[in-house]
């Protein structure tokens, strides 16, 4: 983002690509590339401001060096060196000591080069990370509060620029720098260890990597606003950081997980909304226009991801998904299957709002009365209150068992509780089909 | 790193004796650890109710009966903990009987 976005182009031409051939390795380059260039810079000067700053001064003399003397064929080679020495330089001038210089200088020189495949130095026997990984782990810190952990996830391994994160997560744009600066300053003050966490706390840490990484993609999946690109391109990061996690750690099968799970949401990502920008519901969806292609990789993935062990959360998740994606019609979908594994997720994950979703499940499985009796328990018990999802779902089940009337209060009910004026409208036209 | 622990609990809890905490095996994990050397100092400290805030506005020298702000916890003791980075410590600080007796333990680190 934080460059002008291209595709394709391997960037390992030679010199006589003309002005646009550059830029678009370059940009091609910053995509794949940015968080390996600073989370090395990171590692070895251990400040994450000088970091982000060599890696924007790499990226921006790219630009010249490369239309001089050709794109260098191991372009993430190039700018990790660049960036490496640029920080040299300012550490000197600093006049920062001797023996951290050589460290730096030392450290930099020995870097496995990055030839921009995306292998990098994954985990081996000796323990050895890639260093995208030790930024993931430390973005995503709980000590860190969650609103920080996404910001700086974005900023520093995605690359998108403070601007654009403030305009996606509607903040100004002062706010976010300061967010994400008080953030960087707590790590370095309070001894946040840039590092992937040791085995004791590998599971949980995970589990709160994978959290950030749906959130991101949720805040761009969630219903429609006036930044609609931004939020597709939320979508994008997200996949794009799932499917880096994914090579980074292949033997954790709920990483796979979520990369599943994300391959099949986005897959629908379109047939979502319809051209007014109203939600359309999953029945009404044109499955046609489903993306195939990442239906075809999420349930390859996820049957992979599911030969390993007891699922967890986002592997249920993404069963759940697939389910949906690969019915061919509404009518065909396997409710009982769904319901099934919303049980297990109740297990797992025992939020209310997964209550709620399993409630649905089941009326749509065995009867609307079946759900209803669910929705019932939630409202008896309160803690969904408020929530407009709640109502929402009684009134639809409702609708399903021909209960007009109820169903029509229902829908009076969630309309006094949505904030979303898409959803609004949704609920509306579902209201007047009952009057 | 250094961290101070603030070791924070329930205006109205119990409030176990320091010997009935050394006899709960459930704190021996913490007590070893402040026995090998990863606890160097700390207080106990008499409850709120006996705290007296200190502010200064221009010249004058404000007092307030009671701890620095109403609230459900009171610092009932501070440890120091030298630890190697923050994970430890929260390792350490869970380990702090107030951290699972209804209370909280707050990790600083100390300005250095």
């Amino acid at each position: 983002m934080g460059v002008s976005s291209a595709d394709g182009g391997g960037g390992a031409t030679g010199g006589d690509g003309g002005a646009e051939a550059v830029e678009r390795a370059v940009a091609d380059a910053f995509r794949r590339e940015w968080g390996q260039v600073v989370a090395t810079l990171i590692r070895v000067t251990g400040d994450w401001d000088l970091a982000e700053e060599c890696a924007q001064d790499a990226f921006a003399g790219a630009l010249d060096r490369w239309r001089r003397d050709g794109v260098p064929r191991r372009p993430g080679a190039w700018l990790t060196t660049t960036a490496r020495n640029r920080a040299l330089d300012v550490l000197r001038r600093e006049a920062v000591g001797a023996a951290k210089l050589r460290e730096v200088a030392v450290l930099g020189r020995d870097e496995p080069s990055y030839d921009g495949t995306g292998s990098g130095n994954s985990p081996d026997d000796s323990g050895v990370h890639d260093d995208r990984l030790r930024l993931i782990f430390t973005c995503c810190h709980p000590a860190l509060p969650v609103e920080a952990r996404v910001a700086l996830t974005l900023r520093t391994l995605a690359g998108l620029t403070t601007a654009e994160i403030a305009r996606a997560f509607l903040v100004s744009e002062t706010t976010m720098a300061a967010r994400l600066t008080r953030a960087k300053h707590k790590i370095r003050n309070a001894g946040i260890p840039y590092r992937v966490p040791p085995a004791h706390l590998l599971p949980e840490r995970t589990g709160g990597v994978l959290a950030v990484l749906y959130l991101l993609f949720n805040e761009g999946y969630a219903a429609t606003s006036g930044t609609e690109r931004l939020r597709a391109e939320l979508c994008a990061e997200a996949l794009r950081l799932a499917r880096l996690l994914a090579r980074l750690m292949p033997d954790e099968p709920e990483v796979l997980g979520l990369l599943a799970l994300l391959l099949l949401h986005d897959a629908r990502r379109a047939t979502r909304t319809d051209a007014a920008g109203d939600p359309v519901g999953l029945e009404d969806q044109d499955r046609a226009a489903w993306d195939r292609t990442a239906i075809d990789e999420g349930t390859v993935l996820l049957e992979t991801a599911l030969r390993r062990g007891r699922p967890g959360p986002y592997r249920i998740q993404a069963a759940i998904a697939a389910c949906h994606a690969t019915a061919v019609t509404a009518a065909e979908t396997d409710w009982a299957d769904i319901a099934a594994l919303y049980g297990e997720l109740v297990r797992q994950v025992p939020s209310p709002v997964v209550r709620l979703n399993r409630a649905f499940a089941v009326g749509m499985a065995r009867g609307p009365e079946a759900g209803l009796a669910l929705v019932a328990e939630l409202e008896r018990e309160g803690t969904l209150d408020g929530y407009h999802l709640l109502p929402a779902t009684r009134a639809d089940l409702l609708r399903r068992a021909g209960r007009r009337d109820e169903a029509a209060v229902a829908y009076g009910r969630a309309l006094g509780l949505v904030g979303n004026e898409a959803e609004r409208r949704f609920l509306r036209k579902r209201s007047a089909e009952c009057g | 790193m250094k961290y101070a622990f603030f070791i924070c609990v329930p205006v109205d809890g119990p409030g176990a004796s320091p010997e009935e905490v050394m006899a709960d095996p459930r704190f021996a994990a913490y007590i070893e650890a402040a026995r090998a050397g990863a606890v160097t100092g700390g207080a106990r400290l008499r409850p709120a109710s006996d705290a007296t805030t200190v502010r200064v506005a221009g010249d004058e020298v404000l007092l307030t009966d009671g701890p620095f702000a109403e609230a459900k916890e009171y610092v009932a003791g501070i440890d120091f903990v030298e630890a190697a980075d923050l994970d430890e410590a929260i390792a350490l600080a869970a380990e702090h009987p107030a951290a699972a007796g209804g209370g909280s333990v707050e990790v600083r680190p100390v300005w250095e």
